[in-house]
């Protein structure tokens, strides 16, 4: 079956499937990950260099043809998305940005108001925007409006490994938003990415779940086939649930004219 | 001259300008990102701009992350 390619802010991707490079136990399992999905975009942070230790450079490990989306994670309202993110396109690395607006520690849900204002002034600097929200159709029309280039709603608390707990919410959107929807935090298994795009939403990102399996790698490849098996899935028209049985074989007109009713 | 680099108070012994204090405090130059009081500087006017006592500089780069 043909696709048509993912198109972000007028480029294209095969790859349907991003990842996160957090927490992953090596740089050799991040770039055998990387290289076994398939990815063509991937998140990175930014922190300040710590002065006693001489890390190496993440980007080291990160293939040149992958775009690269720098979160704003650490920032807790706006300014400080917003000063991150003018800090990552300095670094001559691309302008695409995560706008990620965190502001309580213990469930670490996105703040949707603080990330439409950052997404309203980045994007009117020329930034490409894909804006992380609690899904919810009225921030999703305000990014919309404020030049977001996709929107990135949570599936469960990040992390979590939960999968879609807010399946019902993401649907609305997909229903309802004319931009490319990235289902992103929570998806803890390859099943849970395909659940999402039979929804129909146009990419996943994941990282915890990648990062922290036994085998990284194996499990990068199992999202990017479960993330195109989705994606057939939802191309090929999806039959709806049936509340009843429906036979898949002919019941009749052969030992008897019909199944005997209780 | 005292300066404080990413939140931490440095002594330096002299003078010196942004590209010789990204060469003796980060392993690599690349990729790294400066913001000195609130501003960044690319990395081509390190060389020209100089630090005075009571500086807040940023050295700032690239780490995993979702």
């Amino acid at each position: 079956m043909t696709d048509t390619p993912l198109v972000i802010a007028g480029k294209s991707f095969t790859s349907r499937f991003l990842l996160g490079t957090g927490k992953f136990k090596n740089k050799k399992d991040l770039s055998d990950s990387i290289e076994s999905c398939g990815s063509e975009i991937v998140t990175v942070a930014l922190r300040r260099i710590d002065l006693e230790r001489h890390e190496e450079n993440i980007l080291e490990y990160i293939p040149p043809h992958v775009t690269l989306l720098t979160n704003t994670s650490g920032a807790r309202n706006a300014e400080e998305a917003v000063r991150i993110a003018r800090l990552a396109k300095a670094s001559g690395c691309g302008n695409w940005v995560k706008i990620e607006v965190i502001n309580d520690s213990k469930y670490l849900l996105p703040d949707n108001q603080e990330t439409v204002k950052a997404t309203q002034i980045l994007a009117a600097e020329g930034f490409v925007v894909l804006p992380y929200i609690s899904p919810d159709l009225y921030t999703a029309r305000a990014l919309v409006k404020a030049g977001a280039a996709t929107i990135m709603p949570l599936g469960s608390f990040i992390g979590s490994n939960q999968g879609l707990k807010t399946k019902e919410l993401i649907q609305v959107l997909i229903n309802e938003i004319d931009l490319p929807i990235v289902v992103d935090a929570g998806i803890g298994a390859p099943s849970q990415a395909a659940e999402a795009m039979e929804m129909g939403a146009d990419a996943v990102l994941a990282n915890t779940a990648v990062a922290t399996a036994q085998n990284p790698a194996a499990l990068a490849h199992a999202f990017a086939l479960a993330v195109k098996a989705g994606r057939i899935a939802y191309l090929s028209g999806l039959p709806q649930k049936n509340p009843m049985a429906k036979a898949s074989s002919p019941l009749t007109g052969f030992l008897y004219d019909d199944i005997p009713a209780n | 001259m005292n300066i404080i680099i990413n939140g931490a108070s440095q002594q330096l012994t002299s003078a010196k300008n942004l590209s010789d204090i990204v060469s003796s405090f980060c392993k690599h130059s690349k990729h790294v990102i400066t913001e000195l009081n609130g501003s960044i500087i690319p990395p081509d006017q390190w060389a020209q701009t100089s630090l005075k006592d009571g500086d807040a500089l940023e050295l700032v780069t690239f780490v995993g992350g979702g």
